[in-house]
């Protein structure tokens, strides 16, 4: 957590810049989280009029918000950028690539700007430092529509798995959850963000802070907008007629080391991780693209994956337009042949006139 | 209103309920149900629940090496139950793999395919000449469709999915796990869901026929209120006030599955409408039984043992 002192003033001033990106399938918990870490009604819950448009495929829709609050004496001017809608469609191809797209083009406007000869000194950088990912509370481990996610966008942006509405679960149930998940991001080798060191480089009290919040991954939160009196304090809590689970607990919930961490003391690891290895990645990637377009081999995984399904649906088109065309040939094979038989007929009536006015003519003699 | 007749002397076909008693005894009932719903809804564990017994297992991913199923799958379970010498044999059939994937298109085909089939190879039976007196029956009588609990609103999958079975098969909506919903957003939860259900005419047992009585439709009506069932399963037990009984123990409190103010829809109320079901598809099999058998022997008099 060593920031030089100089960087530390600047940014007391001036505030610094982050961008979190929540995804996740409808009730998982996303909003209420997002309302919880910033203490204020950030983002709306979906609200439903009436039952008519409640089932209605909407799609994804990217919506960023601002806020700006204080966080050990820090100031920081926080985007959250929602993605209602995600997960909720029933092919979800889609809405992967909208937030893959979204996520690309801020690394794009970025480009383009570096690369203007008078830039601009009040670019806003939207480049997205860490994307909250919300696993549904199962119990089981991975499905296909989580695994696919976090293995797409990982090269493109520190990914965070999070357990939304973890109440659901016993403390054993739980734990055996984040093993099971962890061991499945271990076996399908996906990227995520888990807070890594360096056991040379780093400090003891580093490497022993990263090592606990690697150890809680993924996060179990549980966020609540309302708040009870325990012992005549206001506490954010879910009631329920069993018990009371409070948010910000460490024995309830993974809320509070969360937030710590991605607001605090590795909010910074996060932004250079994106700045200097995510999005120089990208640069790279883009540009020795543009360079050498047929170059197939520069293509990296996402992409892959990505234009997987296009290749896929391509050569699906492309079987289809064959049949269309041996259709179309037969077809044409089979109008000649009628205009055979059809050309044969009219000959022979020809003929058959033909001859019956040689016979008229014969007889008339 | 028919006039009831008094025979002058005693026909002897009182003795026809017992024949039938005896008869269900001997056989058993019958009772075939299909669970839909994602995995992880908690379906196994409901029905562990529901018939106190650890009937079927999760057919969730467990391990990392277990491959992501890529389609809906059906499979079938059966067990015989015996309470009190009255036989029960239970036909369950999961249907793991269902909106699982990132495409979920025609995920419900598989299923709705299933229960068809089950159907036609009844009929098939029914209609052959030299057919089995006592015929499988594995029609599916029962459909629980599991409502992920969100506490939004029914997601397009589940009003596509609902409404294309209810077609084909009585559907009782559950929403388990229930108890990650606190009780005013389980009450808000589940009034949209009527609203919604409503609105899509998706038909849900129990429904009014013509034929029912004043007492049944007042039945189905108080039903009907508290559908969808909002449920907590659990296969294990815990100790509250001394007592055993099944729940779930959290870090802030034990959740009781008995408890009417914890799994607020009685465990009781489900069974009771998937017995009505069951009953209701297994009476009309019997009169039809009937009538053939007398149909069969038109000198069919006194009652025999």
């Amino acid at each position: 957590m060593a920031r030089p002192s100089a960087a530390r003033r600047r940014s007391k001033v001036k505030g610094v810049q982050f961008t979190i990106m929540v995804v996740g399938a409808a009730g998982t918990g996303r909003t209420t989280f997002v309302n919880t870490l910033c203490e204020s009604d950030v983002l709306r819950h979906k609200v439903i009029e009436d039952p008519e448009t409640a089932h209605v495929e909407t799609g994804i829709k990217i919506k960023p918000a601002n806020i700006e609050f204080e966080e050990e004496g820090v100031r920081i001017a926080l985007t959250v950028v929602d993605t209602p809608g995600f997960g909720d469609s029933i092919d979800n191809e889609f809405a992967f690539q909208e937030i893959m797209s979204y996520i690309e083009r801020q690394y794009d406007d970025i480009l383009a700007e570096q690369s203007r000869i008078k830039r601009n000194p009040r670019f806003k950088d939207n480049r997205v430092h860490a994307l909250l990912y919300f696993i549904p509370p199962t119990g089981h481990a991975l499905r296909e529509m989580d695994i696919e996610l976090m293995r797409r966008l990982s090269p493109r942006v520190n990914v965070i798995p999070v357990i939304g509405k973890a109440d659901s679960l016993t403390p054993q149930e739980l734990r055996s959850f984040k093993k099971r998940i962890m061991e499945d991001i271990d076996h399908y080798d996906i990227p995520i963000y888990n807070f890594p060191y360096d056991v040379e480089e780093d400090d003891e009290e580093t490497i022993h802070e990263n090592r606990e919040l690697r150890a809680m991954l993924p996060f179990s939160v549980v966020g609540s907008e309302e708040e009870v009196e325990i012992d005549g304090q206001p506490v954010r809590a879910r009631i329920y007629p069993w018990g009371i689970v409070e948010v910000d607990n460490p024995q309830h919930s993974d809320f509070t080391r969360l937030r710590g961490a991605i607001l605090g003391s590795h909010l910074e690891d996060l932004k250079i991780l994106t700045e200097d290895v995510l999005y120089e990645t990208y640069r790279t990637e883009k540009l020795s693209r543009t360079v050498d377009t047929d170059d197939r081999d520069s293509q990296l995984l996402p992409e892959d994956l990505v234009n997987q399904s296009v290749i896929l649906k391509e050569e699906q088109l492309r079987r289809e337009e064959e049949k269309l065309r041996e259709i179309e040939l037969k077809m044409q094979r089979e109008l000649n042949e009628r205009r055979q038989q059809l050309l044969a007929k009219e000959a022979a009536l020809r003929d058959l006139e033909t001859r019956i006015a040689a016979q008229g003519s014969n007889t008339s003699y | 209103m028919t006039e009831e007749i008094r025979a002058q002397s005693y026909v002897g076909f009182d003795s026809i309920t017992q024949q039938i008693e005896h008869k269900l005894l001997k056989r058993g009932f019958q009772f075939n149900v299909i669970l839909v719903g994602q995995t992880g809804l908690g379906k196994s564990t409901l029905i562990n629940t529901i018939f106190a017994s650890h009937l079927m297992d999760s057919k969730g991913r467990f391990t990392a090496d277990e491959p992501v199923r890529q389609t809906t799958e059906i499979q079938a379970v059966s067990h015989v139950i015996v309470e009190n010498g009255v036989k029960l044999r239970l036909n369950i059939v999961d249907t793991p793999g269902f909106a699982d994937q990132v495409n979920n298109e025609g995920c419900w085909d598989p299923i709705i395919k299933y229960i068809k089939d089950q159907h036609s190879a009844y009929l098939r039976k029914e209609l052959t000449a030299m057919r089995d007196r006592y015929i499988q029956d594995t029609r599916i009588h029962c459909c629980l469709y599991f409502i992920s609990p969100t506490g939004h609103s029914l997601r397009p999958i589940d009003v596509i999915v609902m409404k294309k079975l209810s077609e084909v098969v009585n559907v009782v909506p559950v929403i388990a796990k229930a108890d990650s919903l606190t009780l005013e957003e389980r009450e808000n939860f589940k009034a949209r869901i009527r609203e919604e259900l409503i609105y899509h005419n998706i038909r849900l047992y129990p429904f009014d026929t013509d034929e029912d009585e004043e007492e049944e439709i007042q039945l189905n009506e108080s039903i009907r209120e508290v559908v969808p069932f909002a449920v907590v399963g659990s296969e294990n037990n815990v100790i509250i006030d001394g007592k055993s009984v099944r729940g779930r123990k959290t870090r802030w409190g034990v959740v009781n599955v008995e408890d009417p103010n914890h799994c607020e829809t009685h465990l009781q109320d489900l069974i009771e409408t998937t017995a009505q079901i069951h009953y209701e598809a297994f009476r009309s099999k019997q009169l039809l039984a009937l009538k053939e058998g007398v149909n069969a022997r038109p000198a069919a008099n006194t009652a025999q043992q």
